[in-house]
């Protein structure tokens, strides 16, 4: 699983765009890891980073977190998506991301994800995203992900 | 060029696009015709988030979708800077798929502190969103 969960994150371009990376995963659950980057700046008066940033990093983990927690490998896309913005990136900082699938039924697995930058104490923002879960065609093999 | 002596925002709003990294990242161009824009996400390689499909990737839409509302309040009001996102809610409508995206931004309310806006991106047809967006801002004294 944890192979495969590299894999993925290699296979997506707009992850490794922004510097992306999965740092621990766990049944049910992913860590990730999104290192500062002066072009990912959503406010150049600021220096705070770009909402966007944080969109795609927990819309990736929470996505993963779905792969932690099906029994099988199964591609799953996003039907929805909703952040709250707690408070900006402090410029300079990575920020972490953890995302959890809570629920799943035979059609769509239910996350949940945190971002911050030392632990869940101090939020940067939350999210909580639905997942369709794709039915298995036969041209879903991992390899053609290479 | 855009007709700057009908809306004189539409210069700042170009400017701020110009100027901010990750807009740059994306590779997102605005076309403002007086307080009307289209912003444009010209297709590129790695804004990919799935090979197999040839899919865009979710994050990179609803980034686009977030500046584009942004930039809509920005546009339509005298703020000094680009107001700050409270919250936004996606929803993937259908697949987005290699090539270039569009959206436009509406504005259902602005208060005094607040603005609600939403937003919707599309490829071939106007009429079938690819992607759609939800958003508040705070505008005011926070």
């Amino acid at each position: 699983m944890r192979e495969n969960m590299k894999m993925m994150t290699k296979a997506v371009p707009w992850a490794r765009e922004l510097g992306f990376e999965v740092t621990r995963i766990e049944k049910a659950r992913v860590w990730g890891l999104q290192p500062w980057d002066d072009t990912l700046v959503g406010d150049p008066d600021t220096g705070v980073i770009h909402g966007g940033v944080i969109t795609t990093l927990l819309d990736n983990l929470c996505g993963m977190s779905c792969g932690a927690a099906l029994p099988d490998f199964r591609f799953v896309a996003t039907l929805d998506l909703r952040i709250d913005y707690m408070r900006p990136a402090d410029k300079g900082r990575d920020i972490i991301g953890e995302a959890e699938c809570y629920h799943i039924t035979r059609t769509v697995c239910f996350t949940r994800a945190w971002a911050y930058h030392d632990t869940r104490d101090r939020i940067i923002a939350t999210a909580a995203a639905a997942f369709a879960i794709n039915q298995p065609r036969p041209t879903d093999q991992l390899e053609s992900l290479a | 060029m855009t007709p700057y002596e009908a809306n004189p925002r539409a210069a700042e709003v170009e400017a701020f696009l110009e100027r901010t990294p990750f807009a740059q990242k994306l590779g997102m161009r605005c076309d403002i015709r007086g307080d009307e824009m289209t912003a444009v996400l010209p297709f590129s390689k790695k804004l990919i988030g799935n090979f197999t499909i040839k899919a865009l990737h979710g994050g990179a839409i609803s980034s686009f979708l977030e500046l584009t509302a942004m930039a809509q309040v920005f546009l339509v009001t005298d703020l000094a800077r680009p107001p700050r996102p409270i919250n936004i809610t996606i929803d993937y409508l259908r697949q987005g798929h290699a090539k270039d995206l569009y959206a436009r931004a509406y504005i259902t309310k602005i208060g005094r502190r607040m603005a609600s806006v939403r937003a919707e991106a599309w490829q071939e047809e106007k009429a079938k969103p690819v992607t759609a967006l939800m958003a508040h801002f705070m505008v005011g004294g926070d």
